[in-house]
């Protein structure tokens, strides 16, 4: 993928964290974030990214009550033979879906 | 050791800080104020804390506080002061955290007045706040008990992690002896349990909270196993010519020390009396009380309340001997005559064989 | 190829590092909190953790928790924690602070725990400036309990103890706690801060930190209020909640700095450095080699010493302070000794007396209700304590004529105007010395050496030294004189 077409930044949820509040979807300014359709095993509907559009900017991190519900990536520029440093999964947020 | 004339009240200070304390928070109250003064004096000059805080409530909650991050702490109030405590007594009580309450009891209820009574037995000894607790409670009847019992009560308060009153009387408090003090103070300690703000305490929770219903009775299980071992391994009691005396007089504090005087007065004319002196109120020494009955015909209960300790005395004889009772309140103290009237009245009704004055016996008690 | 910049991604807002992985104190849902959705308090604690993160200090940070909703502090905070009762994080705080200044103590407070039943603990913290933070969470009312009025309900708004809406008239107004603070000297930082849209919340996070970091620097006492939503009891949406903390409750609670002394404020003093344990007592007064060994003159006498005294007169007549000396002297010659004062509503009335006891015997009882001797020093002492002194003993009175119906048969009796005596010496105030002058010439029991060693314990001006020695002579010779006179008579 060409990394000029990419994304400024990256929304992970925890399904099993997240409480369904919606503040995220009322704060997030692109307006990338929706409810899920189907209730999470506690009852919750819970947030969910859009898929794309996320500028990185972190104010649903900061909206949202739970500690960790929401892991906000943002997209940085590095010389290619540094490799790539993260791998999407995030420590204690591998049940996240990939929205 | 040299022996100096001192305050009670300012024993205890002496006391607590060659003990280790490092942290007195207080609110003044007649008749124990000279505490507080005495700790704004010297516990800075120890390098410790001294804050007169804004209400009993805030000094105990202070305690907690300094006690939470692992210091010997202390506070000193009287009757209308400590039941403003009880709330904070209770939490560290649940929370299991040592410190030490001196009480110098004044008349009550309410704002009574300021002359000594004894009338804080109930709320200090059987627990005046909330919950399953115990606090343990230690009674001087002199200026060096003042000094040796305060460093008991921080060496107990240690050992079972739970507040420890010394309970003593504005007389105790007020009054002048000779005193001697150990030459070298304690170090203060570092419990590991303590939440200092270091990496190595960064795991550790202080809290009376226990949401779960099994939780909390397993920790009241736990509280009660402590309090068993404390009954069974600090009850303290002096008896002053009690073995196979057939009227025992029972008293602590100030009561105490008339008790002895009448003693000396009521043996000299052939009664045959002894002293049995509770040192720890709680745990109660029932077991001095069980044995002396054995030889005992009646115990005698004298107090500066309205029968507080009696109940203790009963529940301890368990019907085994009579109990006769004695007491002035709201500043009166039983005076040597009265309680001398009393005994030889008691002795004359109950017929008391006559034994040997006191002069043959071994000279121990003072001359009168 | 390998200076190419490609695109990757990194974390760039995660959960704090200050907070458990797993919340394992809990019983149950360990990977979430125990708050109900949208609410407030959830934001707070990430505010928190972040700046504990931000400024490195987790293993130096004590929390201290209240009761209400965010009791459960410590399920949260991989910190030092502390559990409060309802309203006293303040004190429990200062506790902590006090003895361990090093530390980073924060305390977490509710609007009912901070201001109704904490307001004292909260206005007297603050007024001492002591150096903790305080994060105070202001939401109007009382959640935990299911919603009852606190000190904060909006003027109108229902709660369950408030059914009609709270009036004015009878539940007075909101508490402004930021603004009523900013009134005290002390306060180093006070702001209050909302969670009512996206603005409001990065400036409450940056406040938070602001107030933390002022106790890192050492500056003393910062407060941060911080408008809450409690979707749950306010019945509303955890969105409709958050736009009510900007529409509504921002109207009765403005947002802004109330106090900001950052600049002015100089840190805190390293504390002194602690005595070596082997000046302890030195400093507290009992070191023996500073006492006295007790022996200027070992009571030489063979015969017992049984003296009980009972000295009473006006406060400001050296009642206590003549009783002290005796004692203190008693304790000089190697005697077992007390004294007690009365105190308390006889001393502020004006009058006061003391018990001593000497003895070559341990004492039993130090009441003396029955002395040997009575010093009264005026009339109404005289009457007082007249009728109690054992038969064969004496009444040193301070009046030119003994008064006839106080006379017995039974004791003696010296009776001269000692405080005239005292005046014809240079002060009247040394009345009470003459008496004991008196009272030592009587009974003999003390040598002048050990009268003279407690004088200069207890007595430190010379003036008044020098005062109460030619006080306690004149008193032995004023015994003496009376004496002669009466053998001159008989
Ligand atoms: C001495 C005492 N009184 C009453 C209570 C009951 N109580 C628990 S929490 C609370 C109110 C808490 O309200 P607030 O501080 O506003 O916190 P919130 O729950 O709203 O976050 C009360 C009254 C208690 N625990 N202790």
């Amino acid at each position: 993928m060409n990394a000029e077409k990419r994304d400024r930044g990256l929304l992970r949820v925890d399904v099993d964290e997240c409480k369904g509040c919606g503040l995220c979807v009322e704060a997030c300014p692109p307006k990338v974030i929706g409810m899920s359709e189907r209730l999470n095993h506690y009852g919750y509907r819970t947030a969910t990214y859009a898929g794309a559009g996320c500028t990185g900017c972190g104010i649903c991190f900061i909206v949202c009550p739970e500690p960790g519900a929401i892991t906000v990536l943002r997209a940085v520029k590095r010389p290619a033979d540094l490799g790539r440093r993260f791998d999407t999964a995030i420590a204690g947020a591998s049940e996240c879906t990939s929205n | 050791m040299h022996k100096q004339l001192m305050k009670g009240n300012e024993a205890i200070v002496r006391s607590a800080i060659l003990s280790g304390c490092r942290a007195f928070y207080g609110y003044p109250i007649t008749p124990a104020s000279e505490i507080t003064e005495a700790a704004a004096l010297y516990m800075p000059q120890a390098g410790g804390v001294f804050l007169q805080a804004e209400s009993e409530v805030a000094s105990i909650n202070m305690l907690y506080g300094a006690a939470s991050a692992g210091v010997r702490v202390m506070t000193a109030s009287s009757g209308p002061g400590i039941s403003l405590m009880q709330e904070g007594i209770s939490y560290m009580a649940g929370a299991e955290l040592p410190c030490v309450i001196a009480d110098i009891t004044r008349g009550g209820p309410g704002l009574g007045n300021i002359a000594a009574e004894q009338s804080d037995y109930h709320q200090v000894v059987k627990g005046g706040g909330h919950g399953n607790y115990r606090t343990i409670v230690l009674a001087p009847h002199s200026v060096q008990e003042m000094a040796d019992l305060t460093a008991l009560a921080f060496e107990l308060a240690d050992k079972y992690r739970n507040p420890v009153v010394l309970l003593a009387d504005g007389f105790i408090g007020q009054m002048m002896e000779p005193v001697e003090f150990p030459q070298r103070a304690i170090e203060p300690r570092q419990p590991e349990w303590a939440v200092a703000g270091t990496a190595e305490t960064r795991g550790n929770l202080i809290t009376s909270l226990h949401m779960d219903i099994n939780d909390m009775e397993q920790h009241n299980r736990a509280l009660e196993a402590k309090y068993r071992s404390a009954e069974r391994h600090e009850a303290r009691a002096e008896e002053w010519y009690a073995e196979g005396a057939e009227i025992v007089l029972v008293g602590y504090g100030i009561v105490g020390r008339i008790l002895k005087a009448v003693t000396a007065d009521a043996r000299a004319s052939g009664i045959n009396v002894g002293v049995l002196r509770p040192i720890t109120l709680y745990p109660f020494p029932s077991f001095n009380f069980q044995r002396l009955a054995k030889r005992a015909r009646v115990f005698v209960v004298v107090e500066m309340s309205n029968g507080q300790l009696l109940e203790d005395v009963r529940l301890a004889l368990n019907g085994a001997r009579p109990v006769e009772f004695l007491n002035r309140m709201g500043g009166n103290v039983p005076s040597h005559d009265e309680v001398l009237a009393f005994v030889r009245e008691l002795a004359q009704r109950t017929s008391s064989t006559i034994r040997p004055s006191m002069e043959q016996e071994e000279e121990r008690v003072a001359h009168v | 190829m390998s200076n190419e910049l490609i695109s990757d991604y990194e974390v760039s807002h995660a959960k704090p590092k200050a907070f458990y992985e797993r919340y394992a104190r809990k019983e149950e849902l360990q990977h979430q909190t125990h708050f109900c959705p949208g609410c407030g308090h959830g934001n707070v604690h990430k505010m928190l953790a972040k700046a504990i993160d931000e400024l490195g200090i987790q293993d130096k940070t004590i929390l201290v928790g209240p009761v209400g909703c965010s009791v459960f502090t410590y399920y949260y905070f991989d910190v030092g924690n502390v559990q409060a009762a309802h309203g006293r994080a303040p004190a429990v705080a200062t506790g902590v602070k006090r003895s361990r200044p090093e530390s980073i103590v924060i305390g977490y407070q509710g609007d009912g725990d901070l201001s109704a039943i904490g307001s004292a603990e909260i206005l007297h913290a603050a007024n001492r400036g002591e150096h903790i933070t305080v994060i105070f969470v202001n939401n109007a009312i009382y959640s935990m309990t299911g919603g009852q009025a606190a000190p904060t309900t909006l003027i109108g708004q229902k709660s369950t103890t408030t059914p009609g809406g709270r009036n004015a008239a009878t539940e007075g107004y909101p508490l402004h706690v930021s603004e009523l603070l900013a009134t005290l000297e002390a306060p180093v930082y006070i702001e209050r801060v909302g969670l009512g849209d996206n603005k409001q919340i990065a400036q409450a996070s940056r406040a938070i930190r602001r107030a933390v970091e002022n106790q890192v620097r050492g500056l003393g006492f910062s407060l941060i209020e911080v408008l809450s939503p409690c979707p749950t009891i306010w019945k509303m949406s955890p969105v409709e909640a958050q736009h009510w903390v900007r529409d509504v409750m921002e109207k009765t609670f403005p947002l802004g700095v109330f106090r900001d002394r950052t600049r002015e404020a100089q840190p805190r003093p390293l504390p002194e450095p602690e005595p070596a344990l082997d000046q302890i007592p030195r400093i507290l007064g009992i070191a023996d080699k500073d006492l006295p060994d007790g022996s200027s003159a070992k009571n030489a006498r063979a015969e017992e010493v049984d003296l009980r005294v009972r000295v009473a007169g006006f406060g400001g007549q050296g009642v206590l302070l003549l009783g002290e000396v005796l004692a203190e002297a008693g304790l000089d010659a190697g005697l077992e000794v007390s004294w007690l004062p009365s105190y308390g509503p006889e001393m502020r009335s004006g009058t006061s007396n003391c018990h001593v006891r000497l003895s070559s015997q341990t004492i039993d009882s130090p009441l003396v209700t029955i002395p040997n001797v009575l010093v009264a020093m005026n009339e109404p002492s005289l009457r007082k304590f007249d009728v109690s002194v054992r038969p064969g003993g004496w009444v040193i009175y301070n009046g030119d004529t003994f008064p006839e119906d106080c006379v017995r048969e039974d004791v003696h009796v010296l009776a001269l105007p000692f405080t005239q005596m005292a005046d014809e010496l240079g002060d009247a105030r040394a009345c009470n010395m003459v008496m004991l002058g008196a009272l030592l010439e009587i009974t003999g029991v003390l040598p002048q050496a050990n009268i003279d060693a407690a004088l200069h314990r207890l007595v430190k001006h010379s003036k008044w030294l020098e005062l109460d020695e030619r006080a306690l002579a004149r008193g032995r010779e004023l015994y003496r004189e009376s004496m002669q006179e009466l053998a001159y008579e008989s």
